[in-house]
């Protein structure tokens, strides 16, 4: 019964110590990677697929793409409003997006993801070095 | 009083604990925001409308029309260079799509002790066959190995390779290459439409299929000035087939039951 006190301060230095990283961080969270557009993909307004969706599963649909070009030999992509596109990284995704640096490796960088696409698809055909 | 402040101690507890956690759970469900909504699978994929079509593609050589190494460079040039093949000095490095053997190498089942002087010394070109029977897709391992429905190409899924080499094994005419090291920098002009492969990865000629899918013909033919014949076996008005029909031709070892689809008239 005496040791309630004792408790009561464990509990307290407990939570303050396994909360201690998010107070810390508190106001000062990093903000997060600063993505520019060039100006080809700013006037078309919307990638192959919603936003957002890009944003969240542009991977899967690159996986969907590879797919259906190496083994179906299907090249060409319809999107929901009838669009259709060449299935391409490096001669679609990548002739609009031609600033590779700016776009694709500031939010891998920010997520600490190291994609291996870049290793075979040529990177920013459009860009002079 | 005694229960009052165990109870009010209780409270604080609880408050306090609360308190502590409110970012933690921020901090936790700021992961999963989403802000897309439908549509994900309102998409169609499908051919492209100029592809070309065939039952099982076919080549054939016509060997007449060879004198020199030089009327087969044309061929071996533009197949190099939009497939971004490497060169290396070291030959046990070579990556090779489409290149010239003589005679002897070419044909080891077809050779007699005495052979004419034109075929004696002429080139041969030579490249995969795109078997019909193919050994290297029964090896494969993964699958990265295998025959389009479509078209019987012979394909490469480059990404899907493990570089086990139970292909180049089965293989049994060598038409496939292994990179042992990064060929980017040993490309001389890079195509930049076509990727490179990486370390570790096989591959070899894929009949043109990404020109054939937006329906061109493959490179080396192209190029060939009519010592290439391209087109569907299966079709029996095809320019192979009338070509097949009114010449004689010899494929590669096809005593094995590969049942290749280059054909060479000699
Ligand atoms: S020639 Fe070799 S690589 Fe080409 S399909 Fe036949 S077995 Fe496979
Ligand atoms: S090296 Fe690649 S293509 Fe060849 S058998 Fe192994 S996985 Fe298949
Ligand atoms: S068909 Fe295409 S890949 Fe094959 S050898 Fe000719 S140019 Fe090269």
């Amino acid at each position: 019964m005496n040791d309630r006190k004792y408790i009561i301060a464990g509990l307290v230095i407990f939570i303050a110590i396994f909360t201690f990283p998010f107070w810390y961080n508190l106001g000062k969270a990093s903000p997060g990677p600063d993505i520019k557009l060039t100006e080809k993909a700013k006037a078309a307004k919307q990638c192959v697929m919603p936003t957002g969706y890009m944003r969240a599963e542009h991977m899967h649909l690159l996986d969907i793409w590879r797919h259906a070009v190496v083994r179906n030999s299907d090249r060409t992509f319809v999107n929901a409003s009838g669009k259709e596109f060449t299935m391409s990284l490096s001669n679609t995704c990548l002739d609009c997006h031609s600033n590779k640096a700016e776009f694709c490796d500031k939010c891998h960088d920010y997520a600490s993801v190291r994609p291996y696409c870049f290793d075979c698809h040529i990177d920013n055909p459009k860009e002079k070095k | 009083m005694e229960s009052s402040r165990r109870h009010f101690l209780t409270i604080a507890g609880l408050a306090a604990l609360g308190l502590g956690a409110k970012p933690v759970l921020n901090a936790l469900a700021s992961g999963s925001a989403g802000e897309f909504t439908g549509g994900v699978d309102a998409f169609k994929l499908k051919p492209n409308d100029k592809a070309l079509k065939a039952k099982q593609w076919a080549m054939v050589i016509d060997t007449r029309k060879i004198k020199q190494a030089s009327d087969l460079e044309p061929m071996i040039a533009a197949c190099n260079k939009i497939h971004n093949i490497p060169t290396f000095e070291d030959k046990r490095h070579e990556i090779k799509w489409i290149w010239e053997d003589e005679y002897h190498n070419v044909f080891p089942t077809a050779e007699n002790k005495f052979l004419n002087d034109r075929v004696e010394h002429i080139p041969f070109l030579v490249l995969c066959n795109h078997c019909e029977n193919p050994p290297c897709v029964r090896a494969c391992p993964t699958k990265a190995t295998f025959k389009r429905e479509v078209d019987g190409i012979v394909m490469m899924d480059f990404h899907r390779c493990i570089g086990c080499r139970f292909c180049m094994a089965a293989c049994p005419y060598g038409s496939r290459s292994f990179n042992f090291t990064d060929p980017r920098p040993f490309i001389k002009e890079v195509n930049k439409e076509f990727p490179t492969r990486m370390k570790g990865v096989v591959e070899k000629c894929d009949f043109c299929a990404e020109r054939i899918d937006v329906g061109q013909l493959p490179a080396c033919v192209e190029a060939s000035n009519g010592i290439l014949t391209f087109g569907d076996l299966y079709d029996p008005k095809s320019n192979v087939r009338e070509l097949l029909k009114s010449n004689f031709t010899i494929r590669r070892k096809q005593s094995l039951g590969t049942e290749p689809c280059v054909y060479y008239i000699v």
